[in-house]
């Protein structure tokens, strides 16, 4: 039962790093860079859901949708201040401003919101009951832990359809390709990026609400090492594939609560990132990536 | 120093064009990479019906051409007049709306997008449903999306490809794709359609099939075509203005026949005589 329940909590955890997971999947399948920033604009959610609904006493639901809206600004402000600029500029140049991007927002975040650790409204969000009980009561599932996965599941599906079959869908796959050509058949390239970057950037504030419900205590850097977790999904699934970035997320929270539960507190996130190096010593371009064989 | 031979704006247009406006001009167009003057004062017009031909020998700046008319290229100096509209500071994505489509010398397809979906990007623009009507299915999605699909078929048409609309474009064998090419830049909606070397790597037949399919493509759709081109049987067999650039400059313009009787160009492709 213990098993079980690990399981669930890996599915869990997971789920919201295959939310964050998506972020940095779709930025890197369409604009071609890793925004380093995105971990950072989770705990801009987070933070955004707390005063609302803590503070402003707001209805939870509004809390969301409110967080949803100012990251999707945020990561729409981003690209164009930040990283538009620097769209024909060697990838380095744009790494590193995605670093810069990130400590930018954390230490603003110090500022506006103080280093004290916040209490996230877990409650009030999810109401105070304990949860579902299975098995007689042997196993017990939060609510945190089913909407997780519920929504995970939820944003896959719609995600993939929306991209395998609306026009705006097929515009970021034709400018993942080639922008080139996408722009010389009509497609608004700038668009189709700022699109991308809010697609994503709401997605974070969604993961935000909900890591921060599992795991309430909310600080500036709060989002730094789910994010990095998160990027290692993305790349054990095979950056730019959204199946890889759900495949990876739930293979990293499962051996992360497995190695947390049965080898070592301290040790889990070395393992995680060590199964990392060992699947890209075998698979170089992740479960899920595409092998690119360069023509000779 | 090669002889220079005058070169006249409006000498090129078929008679059934000469009443209407040419649906693109370009005026001393030019642009310099640095200190390096590519090429410089273009002076072409083409009618609305016209299969024009662009020839030259290799890095005679035929492709710069081409992008500085879709604006790949911001020109340095020169108009280009587009359905008489001065496109001067438009984006590559505005000239397209505005009517001007092109295939690539290298095919540049979406290769992992189905074959069907590559020519819905071309009709991209033709769409009009919003992204929330697309996220959340509303009744106009469905409607335009089944009008998109009618008009993608109808387009792979043309070229006998419906069977393979659900195929992966990299997946088709390379004459299929030149063909895709050229149809998803008709999705476009094009005044003017800018073929760049629509033959390269084609067999005589295959070649001989490009021609008549070029032609049909004029007559279906009433659109001026341009196009690039090493193979001379197909440019004097369909072109009506041909226009040759050497070192980035026009060196001769005419008909077929007047070209192929032209000194410059003779000289152009086989280098001078040696004088006795």
């Amino acid at each position: 039962m213990t098993f079980l329940s690990y399981v669930i909590n890996g599915v869990s955890l997971g789920s919201i790093y295959a939310i964050i997971a998506l972020g940095y999947t779709m930025v890197y399948g369409i604009a071609k860079m890793l925004n380093f920033a995105h971990g950072d604009v989770i705990m801009v959610g987070a933070y955004i859901c707390f005063y609302a609904v803590s503070r402003f006493a707001l209805p939870p639901l509004l809390g969301i949708v409110l967080a949803m809206l100012v990251c999707t600004v945020l990561g729409v402000v981003i690209e164009r201040l930040a990283y538009k600029p620097l769209r024909s500029a060697p990838s380095l140049a744009v790494l590193i401003t995605a670093i810069g991007m990130s400590y930018f927002l954390q230490n603003m975040a110090q500022l506006l919101w103080t280093a004290n650790p916040k209490v996230f409204p877990t409650a009030a969000i999810f109401g105070d009951k304990t949860g579902l009980g299975l098995f007689g009561g042997s196993l017990k599932i939060s609510y945190v832990t089913i909407v997780t996965i519920v929504t995970c599941l939820v944003i896959m599906v719609g995600l993939t359809l929306f991209t395998r079959s609306t026009k705006m869908g097929k515009a970021m796959r034709a400018c993942s390709e080639d922008k080139g050509a996408a722009q010389l058949m009509g497609i608004n390239v700038n668009l189709t990026i700022s699109v991308t970057f809010a697609i994503g950037s709401a997605l974070a504030a969604i993961a935000g609400v909900l890591l921060c419900s599992a795991y309430p205590n909310l600080v500036p850097t709060t989002g730094s090492m789910p994010g990095i977790k998160a990027f290692t999904a993305a790349v054990f699934g095979g950056i730019g594939s959204i199946p890889g970035a759900l495949l990876g997320g739930l293979l990293l929270g499962v051996i992360e609560i497995f190695a947390r539960a049965y080898i070592s507190t301290q040790l889990s996130d070395a393992i995680v990132f060590a199964v990392l190096i060992v699947v890209l010593l075998v698979k170089p371009a992740g479960l899920l990536g595409r092998q690119v064989r360069e023509k000779v | 120093m090669s002889k220079m031979v005058s070169v006249q704006r409006q000498a090129m247009v078929p008679e059934r064009d000469a009443g209407k406006s040419p649906i693109l001009e370009c005026i001393g167009l030019g642009i310099d990479f640095g200190g390096l003057t590519a090429v410089d004062e273009i002076n072409l017009t083409i009618g609305r019906t016209e299969i024009a031909g662009l020839i030259g020998p290799n890095g005679a700046g035929k492709t710069t051409v081409f992008n500085l008319l879709t604006k790949v290229y911001q020109p340095t100096r020169g108009t280009i007049l587009l359905n008489g509209i001065d496109t001067h500071g438009m984006s590559t994505v505005q000239v397209n709306q505005a009517g001007i489509a092109r295939t690539f010398q290298n095919i540049r397809l979406f290769s992992a997008l189905s074959v069907e979906d590559n020519v819905k990007i071309g009709l991209h623009n033709q769409l009009p449903y919003s992204m929330w009507e697309g996220v959340f299915r509303l009744p106009r999605y469905w409607k335009r999306e089944k009008e998109a699909h009618e008009k993608a078929m109808e387009l792979l048409s043309i070229f006998d490809m419906q069977d393979m609309a659900k195929y992966r474009a990299g997946s088709l064998p390379y004459g299929a794709q030149r063909r895709l090419e050229i149809v998803r830049a008709l999705a476009t909606n094009p005044g003017i359609l800018l073929l760049d070397e629509p033959a390269a790597g084609m067999n005589p037949s295959e070649t001989a099939e490009l021609m008549y399919n070029i032609r049909k493509i004029r007559d279906m759709f009433h659109i001026a075509i341009m196009l690039i081109e090493h193979d001379m049987n197909l440019v004097m067999g369909i072109c009506e203005g041909i226009c040759v650039l050497n070192y980035g400059k026009v060196i001769a313009k005419g008909a077929p026949a007047e070209i192929q009787a032209n000194p410059a160009v003779i000289e152009a492709y086989l280098g001078k005589k040696k004088e006795a």
